[in-house]
């Protein structure tokens, strides 16, 4: 049985690793290479870069950032954050990355989904979809949770699956850092309506968190940052308590 | 010893360089059919559309058939192991080496949410499969020394190889699949032995000794 990936984000800010709450109050969290070679060590499933650069200048040191995690490490990297054109993909690409995470872009310009899908296969082309609660439903946020971006997240999530996304990563803008638990609902409602992987994040603070998401929010994976930068548990910590749990994890 | 690693434009060669080069064995990109003379072996990697291989064309593809037929070991990776095989139905007008009998196909999602085990896990088969599953290895072969049966390596595609006698070691997502295969000197994994970890790196290794 194909296993539930445990995937380890590093937020990076000028070359930094940092976690915020409701996606505000940054702090620093340490050295990315440092902190990938522990989760690899830790037998982590994959990594994930976000960039929260601000300013364009400082968004070149991305590229050296992915090449110094990417030198080490066998198991899948994506990067996100600053990815706005195919440019962009191709230095991430270039520098290590085995998949592009599109978020404001992708909404911005869609097409951009199936351009890089055709470029480097689907499976190297992830959306991001940041969805806060909305009535019934769950709206879409744009530019790191600023914007509104008038669109149903499940609709969204389908159409990204359509022009050729291989995963959606999908993020609780009301649970982000906050520990009380994913939003099961959320990444139920998007994980039924597509036939490709969803990442859920946002929320985790123990590990039942991570069963209930596997059990009741149907994810094929789940992201985590806070959780495992301070040493609350580690990768393998969680892998047992899941497998105990009987969810197939990679042990 | 240089190894030949074969760019058709179907992906990014980056990764697989670099966990060669983890292994000891340093990977040159020929950019003429020529160049693969030089070869010791020959390593055909790839992410995408069967279709790709199109690319190559009909020069780059009698001299691969050469370089093997004089007995150099070729390793083909994801798709690169597909081309093994006769053909796929992703591309039916486009044929495959023809070192291995069978055709390649797509695997088949599961419609609705599927049954659930008794943690509470949904049973669904989605497509493309996308992470680590376990392999079982079927038989012995050079390829898999040292690698345990029931470990676990990085896959993500949407089209497979059929179990034949070819097959080394099986996977399974909804139904059962060829995972690596080995004939002689000739192999392939469907997995990315570059993203899976140490058992990944073994594998390698394990090739790179098949080619001296």
């Amino acid at each position: 049985m194909l296993s539930k990936r445990i995937i380890a984000c590093l937020d990076v800010r000028d070359g930094h690793v940092v976690k915020g709450v409701n996606f505000e109050q940054l702090r620093t969290a340490g050295d990315p290479a440092e902190l990938a070679a522990r989760y690899n060590a830790e037998g982590i499933d994959e990594l994930v870069i976000l960039d929260i650069t601000a300013t364009l200048e400082r968004r070149r040191a991305l590229a050296d950032t992915i090449r110094s995690v990417a030198r080490e490490l066998f198991i899948p990297l994506a990067v996100g954050g600053g990815i706005r054109t195919e440019a962009d993909a191709e230095a991430a690409v270039e520098a290590g990355a085995d998949k592009v995470s599109l978020n404001t872009a992708a909404l911005a310009d869609p097409s951009l989904i199936t351009t890089l899908a055709r470029r480097y296969g689907s499976q190297a082309v992830i959306v991001a979809v940041d969805a806060k609660r909305d009535g019934d439903g769950f709206a879409v946020y744009a530019r790191s949770g600023q914007a509104t971006a008038n669109r149903d997240a499940v609709d969204w999530a389908r159409e990204a699956e359509d022009r050729g996304a291989g995963e959606i990563l999908l993020t609780s803008i009301d649970r982000d850092g906050t520990k009380v638990g994913f939003d099961c609902v959320l990444t139920a409602d998007v994980s039924r309506a597509v036939s490709i992987p969803v990442i859920a994040s946002g929320g985790a603070g123990t590990l039942d968190h991570f069963v209930e998401v596997f059990t009741r929010g149907c994810a094929d994976a789940a992201l985590a940052a806070s959780i495992f930068h301070y040493a609350e548990t580690s990768a393998r910590g969680l892998k047992e308590h899941l497998r105990q749990r009987g969810i197939p994890v990679r042990l | 010893m240089p190894i030949a690693l074969i760019d058709y434009g179907a992906g990014n060669l980056t990764s697989v360089r670099k966990a060669f080069a983890a292994v000891g064995a340093d990977l040159f990109v020929p950019a003429t059919p020529a160049e693969v003379d030089d070869a010791t072996a020959v390593v055909v990697p790839g992410v995408g559309h069967f279709g790709a291989t199109r690319a190559l064309g009909e020069e780059w593809v009698s001299t691969i058939l050469a370089r093997v037929g004089e007995g150099r070991p070729l390793l083909g990776i994801c798709l690169g192991m597909q081309w093994l095989f006769e053909g796929s139905e992703e591309a039916p007008d486009c044929a495959g080496l023809g070192l291995m009998a069978g055709q390649c196909y797509r695997l088949r999602p599961s419609t609705s949410s599927g049954p659930r085990t008794p943690d509470g896990v949904e049973r669904r088969i989605k497509i493309p499969h996308v992470g680590w599953n376990a392999i079982e290895l079927r038989r012995d072969a050079s390829l898999v020394d040292g690698v345990p049966s029931g470990a676990q390596v990085y896959f993500t595609h949407s089209f497979v190889a059929p179990v034949t006698g070819d097959a080394v070691a099986v996977s399974e997502h909804g139904e059962p699949f060829a995972a690596i295969v080995q004939r002689g000197h000739v192999a392939g994994v469907q997995f990315h032995p570059e993203k899976s970890g140490e058992v990944g790196l073994t594998i390698l290794r394990n090739f790179v000794e098949l080619a001296g």
